[in-house]
Order: structure tokens, then sequence, then C-alpha cells
């Protein structure tokens, strides 16, 4: 009900609500328009939707059936043929299919450490730029020696100590890599906190919850979504080195269980080229995608950085 | 790639205040040095609770199906001092630490920090070379492709270096072993699979370095290009920072060369950055090394952490992170110091 006293919204004009909106839809059009002119960065784009197009239609391009050892229907390490168009593995299963199956694996740990490291990141991040006094060296301090922890290594134990499952292992990716997120929006938060309009939030007696979650958190968001581009490129490489190490989840086929697996029965000495190259291809592939679509993103949103 | 994402955003704080009142070089270092000491004590306490307190119960954990007997388990609780109370092991730990006792491994029978000095030197030989090329390399390509910028030789260069960096280096390293050491068809292999020597006996020394820097070709070569893909990147994008610079434009209206305005200008603040990152990444010795040396079987740090993991080996695994984390703080450390040495700007 509106009051009687208030004038209703005339025809043509918007209100602030919907004015935002249009505003946030313009920005995002010029974001769109800016990113568009970067070569590298659409190429980069191309390739991960056509990654995970495969890894979402992964049923209709291969039957599950594939991935099971007791149902292959192929010789050991047989060579790329018709029936096989990339080989078989040391159990006789189509390296194509599990391939497409994990495809699967590999992107979905990879959006998961993503965002378990974005969250932790952008909420540290954003607690310690924006509080001053003690919390916030405490937090500054927290990261700094989260940054220092060397990653392989103490992934390494955490795999060992909290078992291997999937879930684990994004867990362990995420938690190792938070700290640089943090000092980015650290960095960012204290250079906004500065300006005139969060003053003027202020002045008007806006609460601490009102001006980061109004204020700073939008105005970090874009900053946070180029950089976990970045961060989708490091976890899907570090679930791979990590599933190398025989840390992968054992019951489900990534990239980089294929490439463990390739590694134990030798196919480098056997020249089996077709079980250890494709792997390693898709990941380069996939990691070189979200490079290359971070790396635009960046320059789209900081002028400074135009022209690397 | 893992250490690259740390390596990125060096824990310096870059803030210059208005105002500009730097410190003195002591008190800067003084401040650098209670913060590493900070970071170190950081790093025990973790080191001591993810091996005690995480997996629940450690006598199950670290013996693993070994123990069938409650005497046994009794036995092994007394021998790792886990009949203790909590904090009192802390400090058991912690003076043990102190003293270079890191207990004894599980599968070598011997002490674990004997195992590890012995390990360290095909670790030190192998990181030290590659770094030392990666980085005289990769700073030369990158001042050269930023000064030709968007040139065929930058666009070709910079896309090889990304894809590299894209790359796990351990896979890498698969697919050199398979062409250059097994070979391809007709071509026959040159270079050994693995190991850091033939272990041919009655060799004279000059014939055992010869030896092992022939095993080392391909690990260093692999490792080379991983580092020389992230180093050429930054040098590129610090030389690229400076491009724009009025003081370049002053060298230029000088009448300066072209090479002198870029040697003796734009490179030298271009460093600095590109110093700190190395300095940075020479913490992650340990890192950097484990999947190469499991690859290539060399006997250094890293397949020592890799073996590990297999018997699971708890007290080698916690030596090897306990020295991996140290290296990296003791690396942070000395590129802040570095930094302030040469940019008295982040002394503020």
């Amino acid at each position: 009900m509106t009051a009687p006293t208030e004038t209703p919204v005339e025809a043509g004009r918007l209100s602030t609500r919907q004015l935002s909106w249009q505003r946030r839809r313009q920005a995002l059009a010029r974001g769109w328009a800016e990113f568009r002119r970067h070569r590298s960065g659409m190429v980069g784009l191309g390739i991960m939707v056509a990654f995970v197009l495969v890894a979402l239609c992964a049923p209709l391009l291969a039957s599950a059936d594939g991935l099971s050892v007791t149902k292959a229907t192929g010789g050991v390490l047989e060579s790329p043929s018709g029936k096989f168009w990339l080989g078989t593995d040391e159990s006789g299963r189509s390296v194509l299919t599990l391939l497409i199956w994990g495809s699967r694996i590999s992107l979905l740990v990879g959006l998961l450490a993503t965002v378990i490291s974005m969250v932790i990141g952008t909420l540290i991040g954003l607690l310690s730029g924006y509080f001053t006094g003690w919390a916030g060296s405490i937090l500054y301090r927290f990261t700094e020696w989260f940054l220092v922890i060397p990653f392989l290594p103490l992934a390494i134990i955490l795999a060992t100590v909290l078992g291997r499952s999937l879930f684990n292992i994004a867990l362990v990716i995420g938690i190792t890599t938070w700290p640089s997120t943090a000092l980015l929006i650290r960095s960012q938060t204290l250079s906004i906190k500065e300006r005139p309009y969060l003053e003027r939030a202020r002045v008007l007696g806006a609460g601490r919850a009102h001006q980061i979650g109004r204020h700073i958190l939008p105005n970090v968001m874009p900053m946070v979504f180029a950089n976990t581009t970045l961060t989708v490129a490091a976890a899907i490489l570090s679930e791979t080195t990590l599933s190398f190490l025989g840390l992968g989840d054992p019951t489900r086929v990534s990239w980089g269980t294929m490439l463990d697996s390739a590694y134990s029965v030798g196919a480098m000495t056997t020249g089996s080229w077709w079980f250890f190259l494709p792997p390693g291809l898709c990941v380069v592939a996939v990691v070189l995608a979200f490079t290359l679509i971070g790396r635009a993103l960046e320059e789209v949103l900081d002028p400074r950085l135009r022209g690397r | 790639m893992s250490m690259v994402v740390a390596g990125e955003a060096p824990a310096t704080e870059v803030t210059p205040r208005s105002g500009g009142r730097g410190k003195s070089y002591p008190r800067y270092v003084g401040g650098k040095v209670l913060g590493s000491l900070g970071s170190l004590a950081f790093m025990l306490v973790v080191n001591f609770f993810l091996f005690r307190v995480l997996p629940g119960d450690p006598a199950r954990t670290l013996g693993r199906g070994r123990f069938t007997t409650p005497e046994q388990l009794a036995e092994f609780n007394r021998t790792h001092g886990l009949d203790q109370p909590l904090v009192e092991q802390f400090f058991t730990f912690l003076r043990n630490t102190f003293t270079g006792d890191l207990g004894v491994s599980i599968k070598y029978n011997v002490p674990v920090s004997e195992l590890m000095l012995d390990r360290m030197w095909p670790t030190l030989l192998l990181v030290g070379t590659s770094t030392i090329l990666s980085t005289v390399i990769g700073i030369w390509m990158g001042i050269h492709q930023a000064w030709k910028r968007d040139s065929f030789l930058d666009r070709s260069t910079t896309g090889t270096a990304l894809t590299l960096y894209s790359m796990p280096e351990w896979w890498l390293g698969l697919v050199l072993i398979a062409v250059f050491s097994v070979g391809i068809g007709p071509i026959p292999g040159i270079f050994p699979t693995g190991g850091l020597d033939s272990g041919a006996v009655g060799q004279s020394a000059i014939e055992h370095g010869l030896d092992v820097a022939w095993h080392l070709v391909l690990p260093v070569f692999t490792l080379t290009l991983a580092y020389l893909a992230e180093y050429s990147l930054i040098m590129r994008a610090s030389v690229l920072d400076e491009l724009g610079e009025d003081y370049l434009t002053t060298a230029r209206a000088k009448g300066l060369r072209d090479i002198q305005v870029r040697n003796n200008h734009a490179v030298r603040n271009a460093m600095l950055p590109a110093t700190t990152v190395i300095a940075l990444n020479l913490g992650f010795v340990v890192s950097g090394a484990i999947t190469i040396e499991t690859v290539f079987s060399i006997p250094g740090l890293g397949l020592l952490s890799t073996e590990a993991l297999q018997t699971p080996d708890y007290w080698v695994l916690q030596g090897t992170f306990l020295f991996a984390s140290g290296a990296v703080i003791f690396a942070n450390l000395a590129a802040n110091l570095l930094y302030g040495l040469l940019d008295p700007r982040v002394r503020s």
C-alpha cells in the first residue's frame, strides 16, 4: 500500500532499484564489449565452453559402462583403431571414454576448490581490509602465515590425514589457495574504503554490515570474478598433480588419475602415447583457457594492465 | 604452478603513505624478522597439530594396521611420547625440533634429519641449476619481449610461455622421457630415463661428475622450462609497466640510444618485482622438486616425501614439510629485506 502523500513512480522515471539494476546491466554490457575485443580471451572462452559441454554431455557421448574394468572389451594397451579412437588403457577400457568422463571430475574438483578458496579468500580479505584495529591485523597476519605454507607438501599431508576422496581433494586445494585471493581483496577493500561515497554512507549512519555488504562487496566482486577464473586454472592443475601422486579419489576417473595409471604401467617406455598424451593435452587446454580468460578479464577491469 | 599462486602475491605491503615517513632500514629489518618469527611459530604449531590432532587417534593413523595387540599399541604410544598430555607433547616436539631431532623414519629406520641431509644435495643441485638457468634466460626473454611488444617474436614467445605455464611440469617431463630417453620409432633415445647416476663402480671423480650431469640434463631442462615461463612473464609485465613512464621519454630526449634507455633506465626499475618473485620462489625448492624428482627418480627430498607417502612414513613427511615451510619463510624474509634495500619506499 502506498501512502497517499507519496507520489507514485511516474512513467518513464525509474525507482532507485530499477536504476541501479539498469546501471549494472549497462556496465556488464560494456565489459562484455571490451572482453570481446580480446582475441586470446575469446579463444579461451571457446575452449572452455567446448570442454564444459563435453563434461555435461558425457552420458550422451560415451556409455558409463566403459568406465567399468569388468565390462572392458578391448585388449591391454591397444593402439588407436576404428573401434577405439584413442586406444585402450591397461585394463582394456577405451581411453576416449575415460577422457570424456574424466573431464567431469577434473572440472568439478576445479570448480569446487575454487568456490571454497573464493569464499574464504573474499571473506577474510574483506574483513581484514575493512577493520583497521587488531582484528584486521590478526586476519592479515593469518593470511600471511597461510601464504608461506608450501602448497604441495601441505596438500600431501592433508590428503594423507583426511583420506582420499573427491571432496577432500577440493578442500585441500581450497584451503591452500585462498591467501592470494584474500590479499587481493584486502588491497581493493583498503582503497574502496577511502572513497567519498563510503564516507557519506558512514555519515548517514550505515552500519558495518551494510557498508561491507552493500558498498564494498559489490565493488570488489568484479575483481573476485577475474581472480576466480585464474584460481580454477590453478585448481585443475593442482588436482592433476595430486591425483598423479596417488592422492586422488581412487573410485573415480579424472585426467590426473589417468596420468597416474599411465605412469605406473610405464606408458612412456612402451610407447603407448595414446594413454599419457591426451589427458595431459586436455589439462593444458583447459588450464590455458581459464588463464587466458582470467588475463583478459583482469585487463577489462584494470585499465592499467591494458596492452599486456 | 602450485608455487606460482603464492609467488604472485609477495607478502610485502606496498602502501606508500602520503607524508612519507620512511623507517630506517634497521627498523624495517627488525619488523620483518619479527614477522618471520611469528610465521615460524605458526608453522611449528600447524606441524604439530596436523599429525596429532586432526586424525583423532594418532597411533591408529600412524601405525595403520600394524598393531595387532594392545601391548604393541601401548609400546608405540610410549616410544612416540603419545601417552603424555598434549601440552607436554608440544614442548617435547619444540625441544626436539630445535635440537634437530625429527624422529626416526619408519621405513628406513634411520633418524629423519640424517636422511634429509643425505637427500638434500640432489635437490639443491637440480633446483639450483634450473633456477639459475631459468632466471638468466627468463629475464633476458622478458626484456626483449616487452621492448619489441606485439612483434611476431613477442606474440609467439608469450604464447609459448603461457602454454608452458598451464602445463603440469611433470607431464612435460613424461613427454620428454618418451621422446628423448625412449625414442620415437626408429630414432633411439639418447638420455637416461632416470636416476642420478648409472651406479657404475670404479669411476673417477670427474667421470662420476659427468655421469651425474648426463643424468640431470632432462630433469634440469624440464624444470628450467617450467620456471622460465613464469619468470619471463613477470619480467615482461614489469618492463611493460615502465614503458609509458616520463623518465624514459626524458632519456630518449637526451639523445640516448635505444639500447641505453632500455638497459640503464627501464630494466633497472623493472628488475625490482622480478627480483622479489625469484627470491620468493627459491623458498619453494622442495615443492618444486617433488614431482620432477618422482618422474625422473632422483633421490632428493622431493622423492623422499612421495616415497614416504606410500608407507606412510609420518615422521619423514613431517620433517620434509618442516624443511619446506622453513625454506619458504626464510626466502620470504630474504625477499622482503632485499626489496626494502632496493626500494626505500616500501619501508614506510
